[in-house]
């Protein structure tokens, strides 16, 4: 399998530095907020930014190596680059932007991508899902050793968002290439890749398969990324658990070890939502009005006190929720985990407090 | 009632406004028939005074268009230090005098000038001479056209030329395939906009090439030489400048459409095309 090997590299960006070690066989994905550095990387890669630093090598062929002074110019990288607007050329039909990519080929992409039909068309004149087939189509018409694709799916609306995200998920697989995603989406992360790497401020916080990220955040900050509730509290070792007092003075039991200041890290689909007291085997049970509610998809998201719930719609129709109301929310102690735990009594900075809306 | 007053006042400024505008252009044509119009080309002066601005003008247009792209582009996407002395030293022609035009082009090509010496050691000697006619209407014009290259190739998106990059065409592929196209309406219209300064050139003309009948002698010169002369002759070579000027103006405006929208050109010139 081809490989493309980023080493070392260092991008100086206006308040901090990029700064990357990745090697990338199949398909990876880094997420991050936006203003991460995460375009960057892209640009770096395709040489349309030079690093202050670092390697680059595809296949052993060297694109960019700040000590020996060696920069190849974008256009002897053998790069698809799949812009966030797309960029395709506005004065161009579709035909005409694949053969920009490669004279006389351009039936074999336009049948791949089904976009045969618009071949005449312009870029203006196509939707948003058209257009990103007509650019994955150039962008491979390049023949390239990798593909780059920047926030493959923010342009797209929601209704057509989960459709592409599966055909673009069996196209990546089938490439046989590296491919790096950039995308502000944890979802769109972990449908796309692989691997999934977290930046923040430019350094790479973690990578690993989507469930390992998941199952075990290397910082809180990774946590709520990755979607979950994290609630500030100072903990004790009590019989065998830990019980964690919030700072509303809420107690929660996890099973991990820890003492002092901690965060704790819970996730909307492993909480309950009752409008009884449960009776169940949950050691966790906070008690409190809804503070909101908003629909994502088929899933409801439920806000009780300090926390968030994923439910499906139908639990939700059935329990009848509404803004204001009591509700009780109960989670297992080993649904909990601690993702920043100080004896010191000083608390972590990032990322803690307010979890995803 | 104080809203209804307002809109009247309004609409009596602008009458006014238009009238006073339109009154010259109406009042050429009112003195002048069509036919008597050609009739005077049949008056040599008229006749070489419009070759000689013909002739003038699209040297100097050509000059302007393979010297001042270049320069435009290179101004617009690249950023070093002195960037902004280079675009003044563009515009400057824009707001400099004329005559002090005239007089700066003499004291730097004359005989006497700056490099009047090395020209004369060349043979060649440029005022009162056609060529000295195309560089006053080369200098006077030019940031008209730079200034619109400029601001047409800062709004290229550059992520265009980055993708063309990407796909394996180096620059120059890059730049006609996919800059020059993009930016083809821009420039149509800054064109439009320096040939028409540049036909009704006068003061650094005079002062620089003199006013010679079939060698200098362009349209404006003609009508300040005519004027007491032979006023219908006069009217005529005023009313093609009207109607160049015109035919420019609708240049300019298809620039514009073509600018705002690559993929749906407007048959509109002036209406629709606005939003578009």
């Amino acid at each position: 399998m081809a490989t493309l090997a980023l080493e070392e590299i260092v991008v100086p960006l206006r308040t901090f530095s990029l700064r990357l070690t990745l090697d990338i066989e199949s398909a990876i994905a880094l997420v991050g907020p936006s203003g991460a550095g995460k375009t960057t990387v892209l640009r770096a890669i395709a040489g349309l930014v030079r690093p202050a630093s670092g390697r680059i090598t595809s296949n052993g062929e060297v694109w960019f190596d700040a000590a020996k002074g060696i920069s190849l110019a974008p256009d002897r990288r053998r790069v698809g680059l799949v812009f966030q607007d797309y960029a395709l050329f506005p004065h161009l039909s579709v035909r005409q932007n694949i053969e920009y990519a490669r004279h006389h080929q351009a039936d074999d992409y336009l049948d791949r991508f089904s976009i045969r039909h618009l071949e005449r068309a312009r870029p203006p004149d196509l939707s948003g899902g058209e257009r990103q087939r007509v650019a994955l189509a150039r962008a491979l018409a390049r023949d390239p050793d990798v593909l780059l694709l920047d926030e493959p799916l923010s342009a797209l609306d929601a209704h057509t968002k989960a459709g592409v995200r599966s055909e673009l998920h069996d196209l990546l697989r089938g490439l046989g290439l590296p491919v790096l995603v950039v995308t502000h989406d944890y979802e769109d992360a972990a449908a796309l890749a692989d691997r999934v790497g977290v930046i923040v401020d430019g350094e790479l916080r973690q990578i690993g398969p989507p469930g390992q990220l998941v199952a075990e955040p290397s910082d809180p900050f990774v946590a709520s990324f990755t979607g979950a509730n994290l609630l500030n509290g100072y903990g004790e070792r009590v019989s065998g658990v830990t019980r964690v007092r919030l700072l509303d003075g809420t107690v929660v039991t996890t099973a991990d070890d820890a003492h002092g200041d901690v965060v704790l890290a819970v996730y909307p689909w492993d909480i309950t939502v009752s409008t009884v007291r449960p009776n169940d085997s949950a050691m966790n049970l906070i008690s409190a009005p809804i503070r909101g509610i908003t629909e994502l998809g088929n899933r409801i998201r439920v806000s009780i006190g300090p926390v968030s719930a994923e439910i499906t719609a139908d639990s939700f129709e059935r329990l009848g929720l509404k803004v204001g109301q009591t509700a009780f929310a109960s989670f297992k102690a080993t649904g909990t985990r601690v993702v920043a735990n100080s004896r010191s009594g000083s608390r972590p900075k990032s990322g803690l407090g307010s979890p995803r809306p | 009632m104080k809203r209804a007053l307002l809109v009247c006042l309004f609409t009596a400024t602008a009458i006014v406004t238009l009238a006073f505008l339109a009154l010259p252009i109406v009042a050429i044509f009112a003195h002048t028939t069509p036919g008597h119009l050609l009739d005077q080309f049949s008056n040599p002066v008229v006749r070489d005074a419009f070759v000689v601005s013909l002739k003038t003008s699209l040297i100097a247009q050509a000059l302007i268009v393979l010297l001042g792209t270049p320069t435009a582009y290179l101004l617009a996407t690249r950023r070093f230090p002195g960037r902004p002395v280079a675009v003044t030293l563009v515009e400057l022609p824009l707001v400099l005098p004329p005559a002090v035009a005239g007089i700066g082009l003499l004291a730097a090509f004359g005989r006497l000038g700056l490099l009047g010496s090395t020209f004369d050691a060349l043979g060649i000697a440029l005022p009162f001479t056609q060529t000295a006619v195309t560089i006053a209407v080369a200098y006077v014009a030019s940031p008209l056209y730079v200034r619109q290259a400029i601001a047409t190739f800062e709004a290229t998106d550059p992520n265009l030329t980055a993708a063309s990059r990407t796909l394996g065409a180096g620059p120059m592929r890059t730049f006609f395939r996919v800059v020059l196209p993009l930016a083809r309406g821009g420039l149509i219209a800054g064109l439009a906009l320096s040939f028409a300064r540049g036909l009704g050139e006068f003061g650094a003309t005079i002062m620089f090439a003199g006013s010679l009948q079939r060698v200098t002698q362009t349209l404006p010169l003609a009508i300040y030489a005519e004027f007491d002369r032979n006023f219908d002759a006069t009217l005529a070579m005023s009313g093609v400048l009207v109607l160049l000027s015109v035919a420019l103006l609708l240049g300019l405006r298809i620039g514009l459409t073509w600018q705002r929208s690559p993929s749906k050109r407007s048959l509109y010139l002036f209406g629709p095309s606005a939003s578009g």
